[in-house]
């Protein structure tokens, strides 16, 4: 496409209606993006900032302390015992890793499927997804007591050791060590690249000494060079592209731990695409909850625009639809496919002694994200946030019901139990969103939560071909 | 007795301009007068300043591709050594290695190695981090990663001259010509 000259015959602009609304709203320039995302970083401190740092850290303190009551006790202060071995732990873990796949969708898939909008929300996702990561790797690790065995040479890491073994590659739960460090690691460069050119940003910004090295040593030098924004478009769209097989892959593995499995309820091939559609769907629901308050407390509300929220519950909308889908496949499957265990697994889930749990579920999965075939419940806001809450806990409540249903009624009615989990339990997993909220509130003061060189660029200041970008004569 | 006085030698002229459009233009005109030690800073990649700039595609996705083929034979490898050769499991009468099992392990350590081959191989090309660059020092050109688009030719350039590049840049249009020195 020429893409140097617009001497083309002259096209009359679109009728007003049928623009598209702009990305950024009132027609800002370019500077005052930097000014109003970085002033976040500069200004004083917002007052609800020190409150809500110190609930969250101190959430955060108690979680550590549980960890360590657990570590030095053993795993009796949870409530597993046999029949359910696994139970909030592992419902945890898949929780916080499902939410991280909505950043990387966010950052990767609409990047290669050329979506302006991710512009304004993808870095506030990507670190969510971080952070989730961060949250969810602390379960797998401590959830078998002696946790050193978790993490020394020859169990899980392949490391040599002083027995001379190996792990087991056969094994799901060592593809999840491989899977989900990837999954951080990669979350973290992209992140990262995408951080370069706005920590240079906030370096020619800065105006206190020890701002200005901080943000100057991790900016690496960057000076907007065309030449060097060509290898770094080239590398961002790769791992644009990496990181959204990655994605797919990731908890697509997670769902291996269950369906590599013999129990009825988890041996199904349905779990790789059911648990990634989950995963988009829980993790944009957190991301609704935390940019959907956040833009109004931080004045961001002309650049995370309302049709930026209206498309991402779109996104929940599709996404819950599918997963709505899932699980109507999976009863139907487990009727026609004869088999009387699975039969059995679907009517306990639903009629059994965790019908509370199946039936919360299905409200907050199935029912809430139709809501969003309304207009107005897509474009109000106090509406959206709420309905964010309950995708978060619907999320949690299905892998509740997948794991903790499935394995306290298997084959055999002499080994069936009931779990109940202890204050430990809950407490540890209350004061994982500690954690996620301290890194994240941290995140949000020190660090450009939008991406301003992204978002300067789809504004059509930037656009060479436009009246807005300098270009003179025809239009675009 | 007097301080030194540091010598400081002229590194480049800079010339701002203030529209993606004017920036775009001025490049393809010093393109076409073969300069070759120039570049055009911006907040943002600008589209077409590559073509407007004549340069060519990047060279990142070899680096991508020499990490992806390391991380995925590199893992077949390791898996192979570790389960079938240096202490052989056997699990349940299968083969003591087949391409199937080490697959997911191997497609992470693909995706892996790709990811530090494409960001460590746009640092290695772009030559980051560098830790002092002259133009960083100018006060002017700081409105790069603000709101201002900026044409860098070198001194050292060979057809550098004070005269005829500083009137080329004035002729492309911008309102604020600069020597950096270094």
């Amino acid at each position: 496409m020429d893409a140097a000259t617009s001497n083309g015959p002259k096209i009359a602009a679109p009728p007003v209606e049928l623009e598209r609304q702009p990305l950024v709203l009132n027609n800002r320039p370019l500077g005052w993006i930097s000014d109003k995302v970085a002033g976040i970083c500069e200004n004083q401190m917002p007052k609800w900032w020190l409150p809500a740092f110190l609930i969250s850290s101190t959430l955060m303190l108690m979680m550590f302390t549980l960890i360590a009551y657990l570590i030095s006790t053993g795993i009796g202060v949870w409530g597993l015992n046999q029949p359910a071995a696994w139970a909030w732990d592992i419902t945890n873990f898949v929780f916080w890793i499902g939410i991280g796949h909505a950043g990387t969708l966010i950052s990767a898939i609409l990047f290669l499927l050329r979506q302006k909008w991710r512009t304004s929300v993808n870095r506030a996702a990507e670190a969510m997804t971080l952070f989730a990561v961060a949250c969810a790797g602390i379960f797998p690790v401590v959830h078998t007591g002696r946790v050193w065995y978790a993490l020394m040479p020859g169990y899980l890491v392949p490391f040599p050791n002083s027995n001379a073994i190996w792990p087991q590659f056969r094994s799901p739960l060592l593809w999840d060590v491989f899977a989900v460090s990837t999954y951080g690691t990669v979350s973290l460069l992209f992140w990262y690249v995408g951080l370069v050119p706005d920590l240079a940003t906030l370096r020619d910004r800065a105006t206190s000494k020890i701002r200005k090295f901080f943000y100057g040593l991790f900016a690496l030098g960057w000076s907007g060079s065309n030449r060097h924004w060509s290898n770094y478009e080239k590398a961002y769209l790769l791992l644009a592209g990496l990181s959204t097989p990655l994605v797919l892959s990731v908890h697509s593995i997670v769902s291996f731990d269950f369906a590599v499995s013999q129990v009825p309820g988890w041996h199904t091939t349905i779990f790789p695409p059911y648990f990634v559609a989950g995963a988009v769907f829980s993790g944009f629901g957190m991301v609704l909850t935390l940019l959907v308050p956040l833009r109004t407390l931080c004045g961001l509300q002309e650049i995370i625009t309302v049709r930026h929220v209206e498309l991402m519950n779109k996104v929940i909308l599709a996404t819950g639809s599918i997963v709505g889908y899932a699980y109507g496949m999976e009863f139907f499957i487990a009727w026609y496919g004869g088999n009387p265990y699975e039969k059995y697994a679907f009517m306990n889930r639903a009629f059994g002694p965790y019908w509370w749990a199946y039936w919360s579920m299905i409200s907050c999965n199935v029912i809430s994200p139709q809501l969003f075939w309304f207009k107005w419940c897509r474009t109000n806001m106090v509406f959206v946030f709420i309905v964010s809450i309950f995708v978060n806990i619907g999320m949690w409540f299905e892998r509740f019901v997948i794991i903790v249903t499935s394995i306290h009624r298997d084959y055999l009615p002499s080994a069936w139990g009931y779990f109940r989990p202890t204050y430990v339990d809950v407490l540890t997993f209350v004061g994982s969103f500690g954690l996620f909220f301290t890194l994240f509130l941290l995140f949000m003061r020190f660090l450009p939560m939008i991406a301003i060189s992204e978002v300067k660029g789809v504004t059509p200041q930037a656009d060479p071909h436009h009246p807005l970008g300098g270009a003179k004569g025809g239009h675009h | 007795m007097s301080a030194p006085v540091s010598k400081t030698t002229p590194f480049a002229l800079i010339a701002e301009f203030d529209t993606p459009a004017d920036a775009m233009h001025a490049a393809e005109k010093i393109r076409d007068s073969g300069y070759s030690r120039w570049d055009v800073h911006t907040p943002f990649p600008i589209h077409g300043m590559d073509d407007a700039m004549g340069l060519k595609n990047s060279k990142v996705g070899w680096f991508t591709f020499v990490g992806g083929v390391s991380g995925f034979t590199g893992g077949m490898l390791m898996i192979w050594w570790m389960n079938a050769f240096d202490y052989p499991i056997v699990v349940g009468g299968k083969p003591l290695f087949s391409p199937m099992f080490p697959f997911p392990v191997c497609y992470e350590l693909t995706i892996l190695l790709s990811a530090f081959g494409s960001l460590f191989g746009m640092l290695f090309l772009n030559r980051l981090p560098r830790l002092y660059n002259p133009l960083l020092r100018n006060r002017r050109f700081l409105g790069v990663t603000h709101d201002k688009f900026v044409v860098v030719i070198e001194t050292s350039d060979a057809k550098y001259s004070d005269t005829e590049t500083r009137k080329l840049l004035a002729d492309c249009g911008s309102k604020h010509i600069e020597m950096v020195e270094d």
